[in-house]
């Protein structure tokens, strides 16, 4: 039993068939250009379905973050601690993700991160963050 | 008060009964059982048979995990044999206290006269040595995986399955943009335990200093262990009545002076713009243009604190004191204390007195308006409260006044 793995469904296959090929997608309107997340099939500012799925520059910033140090669901419990992160992808979306390979004294509101990937079966990874 | 009085028709609701069933950390009783107990409790306090009771209400009605619900509509409407000419309940309310919101508006449309809302949670008993798997959508089965889709695609691969870490991750931006420290933060959780050891219903009456609370052991930086609620068994509920039928109860009822249910910007737990707050913040601004009424006139505030940092959340948003300001407010929890200035959570809340999920904090508002809160009594005979629910991008409110 474990409670991290998605489902993808028709409007997500892409973004995790992305993350399994180790590129971030989001996706952008033709109409307005409007980048955001979570993907769907039109843009949620002027509702044109002129939707392009881009890969995005893998830059980010820490918006805020925790380090969580007890959790009993599986596998998350296996992994404690940990950092869940909210980050600003300079695009412009904001997305959950993790920080890993960063010293928790290390984490500030503010700080530079990259996109990395971790594979948590064949058929899923997710992107995660390392400091810049 | 920016709207027209006659618009705002929840001052034709009353609140005219409460109920509360046994409360406690782990009852295994039957979870109907005690849903029935609270709503036998709070028509009896209102002075009304089951006879008079012709509207239901609830949240979030018969769904969710293991021990989320406690009865739904159609097993309380059966289980009391009654004759309603009015219904709701459902899971996508503004904040639990939504299910009341709803029941003030359907005695002010004149579907009926009073509406027995309640909400019941057995999670103690399902939890039991389990953990939070055994009420877990899934949980349980060892051979089934659970998939997360929706919403929860986006946070669930990430490491960031419970409210635990996200409202934890609101706390740190809070203390990043306005500097507020565990010490002021902790005053919430201290304060709460103050209030149950008082409460004859507390389920954590032990004394808890701040330095006990600096020790706790950390679930989720910056929130330790005493900044989450407990999960238990019990039954709320309260009747809410049209104000014509005040002449049939026992007493003067509680008055609904103003009710807002607001979520501005994304509805979500990571996407809305401004994480160092909650959509609280909309709806205490909504409230606020509902009545002639002010931050300053509240008497003691009932405010959510599934994790504490809810109830900083309602307190900023509510305007009991500015943005980012919760924490100088809190500082040394004198404020916030019984015979302080903004009595909080005076019957333990939830850190302290179990996750009644929303419906405590009405029931204590009453309580005190009503005078019957014994030794948790709130000094020199308050005349106005709130009670508020949610977190995260649900947040329904209620500022409530003495009746008599
Ligand atoms: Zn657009």
């Amino acid at each position: 039993m474990r409670f991290d793995l998605p489902s993808p469904d028709n409007d997500t296959q892409e973004f995790w068939d992305g993350a399994r090929d180790h590129r971030l997608l989001i996706q952008r309107c033709g109409a307005c250009g409007d980048a955001f997340f979570y993907p769907r099939p039109f843009c949620p500012k002027c509702w044109s379905e002129d939707v392009t799925t881009e890969e995005a520059s893998g830059d980010a910033i820490l918006y805020t973050w925790s380090v969580v140090h007890v959790n009993d669901l599986p596998p998350f419990h296996e992994r404690v601690p940990y950092v869940a992160a909210i980050v600003d992808l300079v695009d412009g979306p904001r997305m959950m993700t993790n920080v890993v390979d960063c010293e928790h004294d290390d984490l500030a509101v503010g700080m530079a991160l990259r996109v990395s990937y971790r594979e948590l079966t064949p058929e899923v990874t997710v992107p995660v963050f390392v400091p810049a | 008060m920016s709207e027209a009085t006659d618009l705002i028709g929840e001052r034709r609701a009353v609140i005219s009964g409460v109920g509360q069933s046994d409360i406690g950390r782990r009852l295994f009783r039957d979870p109907l059982e005690l849903t029935i107990d609270a709503c036998l409790a709070a028509i009896e306090d209102a002075g009304l048979t089951t006879a008079d009771i012709d509207g239901l209400s609830t949240y979030p009605g018969a769904t969710g995990p293991n021990g989320f619900s406690g009865g739904g509509i159609t097993d309380v409407h059966d289980a009391l044999r009654l004759n309603v000419n009015w219904f709701t309940g459902g899971l996508e309310y503004p904040g639990q206290l939504g299910a009341v919101i709803n029941a003030c508006l359907a005695v002010s449309a004149g579907l009926c006269k009073h509406v027995l809302v309640w909400r019941s949670v057995y999670e103690g008993s399902a939890q039991g040595s389990g953990g939070r798997a055994a009420v877990m959508p899934g949980g349980g089965s060892t051979t089934t995986s659970f998939k997360a889709s929706g919403f929860m695609q986006w946070l669930l691969p990430f490491s960031a399955p419970s409210a635990a870490t996200w409202i934890a991750m609101y706390a740190q931006r809070h203390f990043h943009e306005y500097g507020t420290t565990r010490e002021q933060l902790g005053q919430i959780a201290v304060n709460s335990r103050k209030n149950a050891a008082l409460n004859p219903k507390g389920i954590y009456r032990d004394p808890m200093s701040l330095d006990d609370y600096l020790a706790a052991r950390m679930i989720s930086t910056p929130l330790c262990l005493y900044d989450c609620d407990v999960p238990c068994d019990g039954g709320t509920a309260v009747i809410v009545s049209r104000v014509d039928t005040i002449p049939d109860l026992r007493k003067p009822p509680i008055k609904v002076e103003a009710v807002a249910a607001a979520t501005h910007g994304r509805p979500s737990w990571d996407q809305y713009d401004d994480l160092a707050s909650m959509p609280a913040q909309d709806a205490g601004k909504e409230l606020w243009k509902r009545t002639d009424l002010k931050p300053s006139d509240v008497d003691c505030a009932q405010m959510y604190d599934g994790f504490s940092f809810i109830t900083v959340a309602w307190l900023e948003g509510m305007g009991f004191c500015k943005k980012g300001e919760a924490g100088p407010f809190l500082e040394g929890g004198q404020r916030i204390a019984l015979d302080g200035e903004l009595p909080l959570n005076t019957n333990g809340g939830q850190l302290s007195s179990g996750r009644l999920h929303g419906f405590g904090f009405i029931h204590e508002a009453c309580v005190q308006l009503w005078g019957e809160g014994g030794d948790r009594q709130v000094p020199n005979n308050p005349e106005v409260a709130v009670a508020c629910s949610g977190g995260g991008p649900m947040a329904s409110t209620l500022l409530l006044t003495q009746g008599r």
